[in-house]
């Protein structure tokens, strides 16, 4: 963060600083650069290949950025391996579901908690008294989220078996389990109806509101987005076309060219 | 648009279960265990033996289960960490005296050690490349034993000899009946500790790298770390059994821990079910007595025989004995009812 920023006293959570990927001659991303307040809900939007998921890639250290950086509450990203995201709070859902296909809805949100948790495998091999502790702290917890998200009833089923719209929800359960600060979500009205898409939106809203995350928000479904996002990102060929509120990226003309083509094509 | 995204929708290899079918209910695990401690009063001492081997070879495949059923990898390697812990105790068994015992924990340690080393390079390879290189090891591991190097400890070609135990305190039974008891007590303690495991936070972590490395590893979960502690683990397990083994045959030689065993053990998980722990005892008597039956059947061709019956279970129950147990459990189901 730059000394400016910590004057002010409100440095942002996340600050994405000119990242750029590059695949062989490809340029993925070109320099993009945005930060996301605490508490904020961000969208960002941009058709087909603009690069937002290969952002949120880099977010999950699945991807290195060729040059740039990414900070959470100050510190680089950019040193961790991906596993070791989730501790510092950042936690993700998935474009086309990834979830455990053959574990229970149960089972899947347990392993959610893993980066809060520790164990070995002696302790766990012998269940003991501490292991135990654990395992019902687990549940505890787990079991509040299944109810924060309605599953508590499908609790025991084996996810691959659960209606898409399930399996996503599922997803979300399983990514607040590990009490992320910023929950990354891609695509999550993706083979939703309209009805469906509506309640997504309310969700998101409460659980920013009611369990204290920042959203980051990769969506298509522009009605979704402008109806719920603080803040919107636009990009287009990996660069940053636009940002603002919903309204002002809304009205800016590069991003309405974007998606509908300019006049004279 | 990506490589990880194709990889994040890829399907898992195996077929698994879910956990909660990955043991038996309380009742029936009490009735096999029953079973188990009754048999060996009202059969010969050849029969003992016979059903010694049946837990040690439960054992080993039960191992290969953790590391296929549980976290997904491959192995066609698991008589090279059999035949690692059937001569560490049998070197300290025959070399320095010690207690038949105690040589198993630390055949257990040796080979979780060599596991856990061998899953380093296997990291990089999945699926069939990870079982071309595990089954390097098989095929390297008994050529390793017979190294002029390592004769004065191995004896080499020959093998060594160990001593079968007694029965302590005086008890009054026979050396084959107390192994049986003494390998069926340790066999009951892993099988515990294996379902705890599978159930636990760390159990949690294979099988989300089994279903999508990926997904685990946003969660949180090293995939590098719980690969090759999977592999520890199963190769653990694996040396302890085949330490009992040495101790139950009284022997070991390099050519007792062929391709043939690591095959038989694959095969013994395949026939008792992938991913299903009490199955195990069901693919290694498969192993040790289709054998048999087939040669019973016709000496000549006990091979094709063999094949044949292999041919038929693969068929008809795919999913081996956990298929017949929730075929079972459907129809007392409907009895019930009834």
């Amino acid at each position: 963060m730059t000394q400016a920023q910590l004057a002010q006293g409100h440095a942002p959570l996340l600050a994405v600083r000119d990242v750029s990927v590059v695949f062989g001659g490809i340029i993925a991303l070109n320099g993009v650069s945005f930060n996301m307040n605490k508490g904020a809900i961000l969208g960002l939007i941009g058709p087909n290949g603009a690069g937002k998921t290969t952002l949120f890639n880099c977010l999950s250290r699945l991807y290195q950025p060729s040059s740039g950086d990414i900070l959470m509450e100050g510190a680089s990203i950019l040193t961790r391996p991906a596993h070791k995201i989730a501790e510092i709070g950042i936690g993700r859902t998935f474009q086309n579901v990834a979830l455990f296909p053959n574990l229970s809805v149960l089972d899947n949100v347990r392993v959610g908690t893993h980066a809060r948790t520790s164990s070995d495998i002696i302790s766990d091999s012998l269940r003991l008294a501490w292991v135990r502790r654990g395992e019902t702290e687990t549940n505890r917890k787990v079991h509040e989220i299944l109810a924060y998200l309605d599953l508590e009833n499908v609790a025991h089923t084996v996810v691959s078996g659960l209606p898409f719209g399930t399996q996503k929800r599922v997803e979300l359960a399983r990514a607040l389990a590990a009490d992320p600060k910023i929950l990354l979500l891609d695509e999550p009205a993706g083979g939703l109806n309209h009805e469906e898409v509506y309640v997504l939106g309310d969700l998101i809203r409460r659980i920013r509101d009611e369990r204290h995350m920042t959203v980051l928000l990769v969506e298509h479904h522009m009605g979704l987005v402008m109806s719920i996002a603080d803040h919107v990102v636009a990009l287009n060929f990996g660069r940053k076309l636009a940002e603002g509120t919903p309204a002002q990226v809304q009205a800016d003309p590069d991003v309405i060219k974007a998606y509908l083509g300019s006049k004279d094509q | 648009m990506s490589a990880a995204e194709e990889v994040v929708t890829e399907a898992p290899a195996i077929e698994a279960v879910p956990k909660r079918a990955m043991t038996l209910g309380l009742g029936t695990s009490l009735v096999v265990l029953a079973a188990l401690a009754i048999a060996p009063l009202f059969v010969k001492n050849f029969i003992i033996f016979q059903m010694t081997m049946l837990l040690i070879y439960a054992l080993a495949v039960l191992a290969l289960n953790i590391l296929t059923g549980g976290s997904g990898q491959f192995s066609l390697g698991q008589s090279a960490f059999y035949a690692v812990g059937a001569y560490t105790s049998a070197i300290l068994m025959e070399h320095f005296g010690m207690n038949y015992a105690l040589t198993l924990p630390i055949a257990g340690v040796i080979c979780f050690a060599f596991g856990f080393v061998f899953g380093q390079p296997a990291l990089r390879l999945s699926g069939v490349y990870l079982a071309l290189a595990t089954f390097a090891l098989a095929v390297a591991m008994p050529q390793l034993l017979k190294l002029g190097f390592f004769e004065h400890w191995t004896g080499g070609v020959q093998g060594l000899v160990v001593t079968k135990p007694d029965a302590p305190f005086g008890l009054p039974m026979s050396q084959d009946m107390w192994l049986y008891y003494f390998t069926l007590v340790i066999a009951i303690g892993i099988y515990i500790a294996s379902i705890n495991l599978l159930r636990s936070r760390s159990g949690r972590a294979f099988m989300a790298i089994r279903d999508n490395e990926i997904a685990a590893s946003a969660m949180g979960v090293d995939v590098a770390l719980y690969k090759t502690l999977a592999f520890g683990v199963s190769a653990g397990i694996t040396g302890v059994a085949g330490g009992l083994g040495a101790i139950a045959v009284q022997f070991v030689a390099p050519d007792g821990y062929t391709i043939t065993l690591a095959i038989s053990l694959f095969l013994g998980m395949v026939v008792g079910g992938v991913g299903w722990l009490p199955g195990s005892i069901v693919g290694s008597a498969f192993i040790i007595f289709v054998p048999n039956i087939a040669e019973g059947i016709s000496k000549g061709l006990s091979g094709a025989v063999f094949g044949v019956l292999l041919f038929l279970v693969i068929f008809l129950v795919p999913h081996g004995a956990r298929q017949v147990a929730m075929v079972a459990q459907q129809m007392l189901g409907k009895l019930k009812k009834n």
